[in-house]
C-alpha cells in the first residue's frame, strides 16, 4: 500500500490532474459508447415494429439469404 | 431476449462450420448469448486492474506516480492496433468471399477501435506533457497512431455515407485493406530512417515490477473483454439494421412497438 490517506491518493504526488484526467476521460468515453449502443438498439426496435406492420400486410417477406 | 429462443432452431445453417455458411441470423443469436459474459468479465477484470494499478502498484523511481496513466494508455494503444487489423482482415475476407456476415462484424468492430485510438492519443499526450514538455510531437509512434484513428474514422464515415450496404462494404473494405498494408510500411520505414532524423522512439521502459505487470495484464484483459462485449452488442444492431427485410427479423422483432 502506497497511500496513507485519501488526500494523498487524489493528489498522486502532484500528478493528480494528469492521471485523473486520463482515467475520467476513459470512463466517460466508454460510458458514452455503451449509451450509444443502447440508444441505437432502442431506435432500431421501434423502427422494426412500425416497419414490420406495413411489411407483413403489404408484401411477401423476402428470402433472407438472397443478397450479396 | 425471450423473443430470440425461436431463432436458434436446429434447421438453421450453423455459424462456424465454414465462414461462408455464417449467417446473420446465427450470428445474432450467438452474439446475444455471449456479450453479457464478456461484459461482466470486463467489469471484474477492470475493477481488479484499477485496484492493482492505482492502489497496490509501487511508486516508480523515475516517473513517480505519473506512470500510472500506462494502465489505460498501453492497453488502449495495443487494442486499437489489434482491432484495426481485425477490422481489415474481416473486411478483406468479406470482400474475397462475398460474405455478408464478416462485413457486418468489421463494421461492428470499427467504432470501438476508433475509441481506443482516441484514448491512446489522449492519455499519451497527458503522459507526454510533463515528461517531454509538450502535448504532441511528430514522432513515429504518435504519427502512426494518429493515422490509425484517421483510418478508423474514414472507414466509419464511408460506411455511413453510402446507403447501399454492399457498395459501402466494398469502399470501406478497400480503405481498411490499404491501411493495413500502408501502416506497417509507414511505421517500419520511419523506424528504419529514424537514425537520420534523430527521431528514435522513446517511452516507458518495460516495467520490471511484477505488481505493475499484473496491473497492466489485468487492465489489458479487462479492456479486451470490453472490446468483445461492445463489438457483439453493436453487431446485433448492425445485423438488425441490415437484415430488416428478412423474414426472421420480422418474425422476432416485428411484434414489438
Amino acid at each position: 500500500m502506497n497511500w496513507s490517506g485519501w488526500s494523498e491518493f487524489w493528489s498522486m504526488g502532484g500528478d493528480g490532474l494528469y492521471i485523473w484526467n486520463a482515467y475520467l476521460v476513459t470512463i466517460v468515453v466508454i460510458l458514452t459508447e455503451i449509451g450509444v449502443i443502447a440508444l441505437t438498439r432502442r431506435s432500431i426496435l421501434e423502427h422494426l415494429g412500425r416497419y414490420a406492420k406495413i411489411a407483413l400486410k403489404e408484401r411477401k417477406p423476402r428470402n433472407e439469404d438472397s443478397g450479396f | 431476449m425471450p423473443a430470440f429462443s425461436s431463432a436458434l432452431r436446429s434447421d438453421d445453417p450453423p455459424l462456424l462450420t465454414t465462414w461462408s455458411a455464417a449467417t446473420p441470423q446465427r450470428g445474432y443469436a450467438l452474439a446475444t448469448r455471449l456479450y453479457p459474459w464478456f461484459g461482466w468479465a470486463a467489469v471484474v477484470l477492470c475493477t481488479l486492474g484499477l485496484f492493482v494499478g492505482l492502489v497496490l502498484a509501487p511508486t516508480d523511481p523515475h516517473q513517480h506516480e505519473h506512470y500510472r496513466i500506462a494502465f489505460i494508455h498501453t492497453p488502449a494503444l495495443w487494442l486499437s492496433v489489434a482491432i484495426y487489423f481485425a477490422t481489415a482482415i474481416a473486411a478483406g475476407c468479406s470482400l474475397a468471399r462475398r460474405q455478408r456476415f464478416l462485413s457486418m462484424f468489421a463494421s461492428a468492430l470499427a467504432p470501438t477501435g476508433a475509441m481506443f485510438a482516441f484514448l491512446a492519443l489522449w492519455t499519451g499526450s497527458l503522459w507526454g506533457k510533463p515528461i517531454w514538455g509538450t502535448w504532441w510531437i511528430w514522432e513515429t509512434r504518435l504519427t502512426a497512431e494518429l493515422l490509425v484513428l484517421f483510418l478508423f474514422l474514414g472507414y466509419i464515415a464511408l460506411q455511413e455515407a453510402i446507403d447501399d450496404a454492399r457498395r459501402a462494404d466494398r469502399a470501406s473494405g478497400l480503405l481498411a485493406l490499404v491501411g493495413a498494408f500502408g501502416l506497417p510500411l509507414l511505421y517500419f520505414s520511419i523506424i528504419h530512417w529514424s537514425a537520420m532524423y534523430g527521431n528514435a522512439p522513446r517511452g516507458l521502459a518495460a516495467p520490471g515490477n511484477p505488481i505493475i505487470t499484473m496491473g497492466l495484464l489485468l487492465m489489458g484483459l479487462g479492456l479486451f473483454a470490453y472490446t468483445v462485449a461492445a463489438t457483439l452488442a453493436r453487431l446485433r444492431n448492425v445485423i438488425l439494421k441490415r437484415e430488416r427485410n428478412s423474414e426472421w427479423v420480422a418474425r422476432n422483432f416485428g411484434a414489438r412497438s
